[in-house]
């Protein structure tokens, strides 16, 4: 095949980007593919394949539960950042007239600061002498701070919410920018009230925004580390702890190589389910 | 159904307070950290009980933070820089040539973005391991500069694609070579996005926390060195101090990037 000069130097200035990107993802992956179905002996790895790692991660409650927990917080995650998000994503497409960049750029300006330190920062809001029971107290809600806002998996799903909000916001702005104004003129010459018009036109021709939104999101919390660590406590505890403490204390890469490809394959799984869901939901509407 | 409309219609008019509110809580946890690094208490809750600079004066006599912001400030500028690079190349690639495998290149390219960060962390600690090349700040710069691809990627893709090519070649026709057409009049035009690339993976690569932990073996960065403080309740108001430092350095980083930006979208404005 030949190629004219044009195709050429693109291929020449494309190559090194893309090589260096598969370098370091393809052949790292295909490695941690061949250790979960190697055996850890002591410090050494033994490369007989078997199927026991997975049967493992497979059998044994506690990693199942740490999966299925991990999928379920990030279900919840995703749902409550969408359903928070969405009005304000609304607000700024369809409401605000001047300025948009800016409430865009106010919107992501928390998120540019280390993430680390705003979980850290949630610690400080959920503890017992925090902002939360402070305030409760001060209002006279409650008498006696409540101990229980922590260490617990409704407490990870609240501070990842606030993690991925600008994540829910722009992809769900964009879909709402993009809808032509005169459907929504059109509806309204119709007689549609605005909230059926919102129901009718809006919602639906938004749903793809709200998918990208929920992959966004849905497929990084499975995986978070930080946040179960800070906030969850041992009912909080998701998958990646448990295959950090396989690959550091406990030392079986293996078992942790195994858990964490199979954590991968019920996302995906997972996500698939959800977008299915999502394009029903949007049918329906329709 | 009567029902939902009546409910919605309600949240309707509520709109722009609750945006206001919702602004105010993506807010409130980088707010509570400067608050809290002030307050004359080792302890971090309510109430406050006076005002103190103390937390900031002891910070100077951490030497390992100090070494620590050393290397991850040598990893978050190597690593802008080699993903800039590389990002720039294959951007002009993918808005001005066709070449073959051109939307694979560019899926593969983005695909770090999609990938659970704990994944790409294990599956390069093992690679590292098994080639015998260790962990180090190297291997750091490796993992964030394959991360901040991405990032430079969707920059500079958009930054050449709104490139007049007209520019390129009146400047051709003016006796310029294809290269000197590319460095003195297609370089200067995009290179807010390239400034602001540099920023943002910089950035990134600065705060990032789990690809570090995994693969900074003997020599933390600046998160690592944050993560082996929270533990320690004694430690605590100087991590806080040194967090709305940072705190404060990001906002100010963030604003001078988007300054750029905002110059590389009037610079490569099309006349209408």
């Amino acid at each position: 095949m030949t190629l004219d000069k044009n195709a050429r130097l693109g291929l020449l200035l494309a190559t090194p980007t893309t090589l260096y990107v598969l370098l370091l993802i393809a052949a790292p992956v295909g490695m941690t593919i061949a250790y979960s179905f190697w055996t850890q002996e002591f410090v050494d790895v033994t490369r007989d394949f078997t199927w026991a790692n997975y049967r493992e991660v497979f059998t044994d409650p506690l990693y199942r539960t740490l999966i299925f927990r991990s999928v379920r917080i990030a279900a919840m995650v995703t749902l409550l950042t969408v359903l928070l998000a969405y009005p304000v994503a609304y607000h700024i497409a369809l409401n605000v007239k001047k300025n948009k960049a800016m409430w865009l750029f106010l919107v992501t300006i928390p998120f540019w600061t280390s993430y680390l330190l705003r979980v850290f920062s949630w610690k400080l809001i959920l503890a017992q002498n925090g902002v939360v029971n402070s305030a409760l107290l001060w209002l006279g809600v409650i008498d006696t701070p409540i101990d229980t806002l922590l260490y617990n998996s409704e407490a990870v799903v609240v501070t990842l919410a606030h993690a991925w909000a600008p994540f829910a916001i722009l992809p769900i702005f964009v879909s709402l920018e993009k809808i032509d104004r005169s459907y929504l003129e059109a509806a309204k010459d119709l007689g549609e009230g605005p909230v059926r018009s919102f129901l009718r036109v809006t919602l639906p021709l938004s749903i793809p925004g709200i998918i990208g939104a929920s992959m966004i999101i849905f497929i990084p919390t499975v995986g978070d580390y930080v946040t179960p660590a800070l906030v969850g406590g041992s009912d909080g505890a998701m998958v990646a702890n448990m295959i950090q403490v396989q690959f550091g204390k406990a030392n079986n890469w293996p078992l942790g190589a195994a858990l964490a490809l199979s954590a991968v394959v019920c996302v995906t799984g997972a996500a698939c389910l959800l977008v299915l869901c999502l394009k029903l939901i949007e049918r329906s509407l329709k | 159904m009567n029902r939902v409309v009546a409910v919605l219609s309600r949240i309707g008019r509520l709109l722009p307070a609750y945006a206001v509110l919702y602004i105010g809580f993506l807010y409130l946890p980088i707010l509570l950290l400067p608050l809290f690094s002030f307050n004359d208490s080792k302890v971090l809750g309510f109430p406050l009980t006076g005002f103190t600079t103390k937390w900031y004066a002891s910070l100077a006599e951490q030497t390992a933070l100090f070494e620590a912001l050393k290397n991850s400030l040598i990893v978050a500028v190597v690593s802008a820089v080699v993903a800039t690079s590389l990002g720039t190349l294959i951007s002009r690639a993918i808005t001005k040539h066709r070449y073959p495998l051109r939307r694979t290149s560019q899926t593969i390219v983005m695909a770090p973005l999609v990938m659970p960060e704990i994944i790409i962390a294990i599956s390069l600690l093992i690679v590292f391991l098994g080639i015998g090349i260790g962990t180090t700040l190297f291997t750091v710069i490796l993992a964030h500069s394959l991360l901040t691809i991405p990032f430079c990627v969707s920059i500079m893709t958009s930054a050449f694609g709104q490139f007049d090519d007209a520019l390129e070649e009146a400047a051709v026709d003016l006796g310029e070579t294809s290269w000197g057409a590319l460095r003195r009049v297609t370089l200067p035009v995009v290179s807010p996005g390239i400034i602001s690339c540099l920023l943002i993976s910089f950035t990134v690569s600065f705060d990032e926390f789990i690809l570090a932990f995994f693969l900074s073996g003997n020599s933390p960065t600046l998160p690592v060195y944050i993560w082996s403080q929270v533990r320690f309740p004694a430690k605590l108001p100087n991590v806080i101090a040194l967090g709305s430092l940072l705190i404060l350095v990001s906002i100010l980083f963030l604003l001078v990037a988007e300054r750029f930006r905002h110059r590389s979208e009037r610079f490569t404005q099309q006349p209408e």
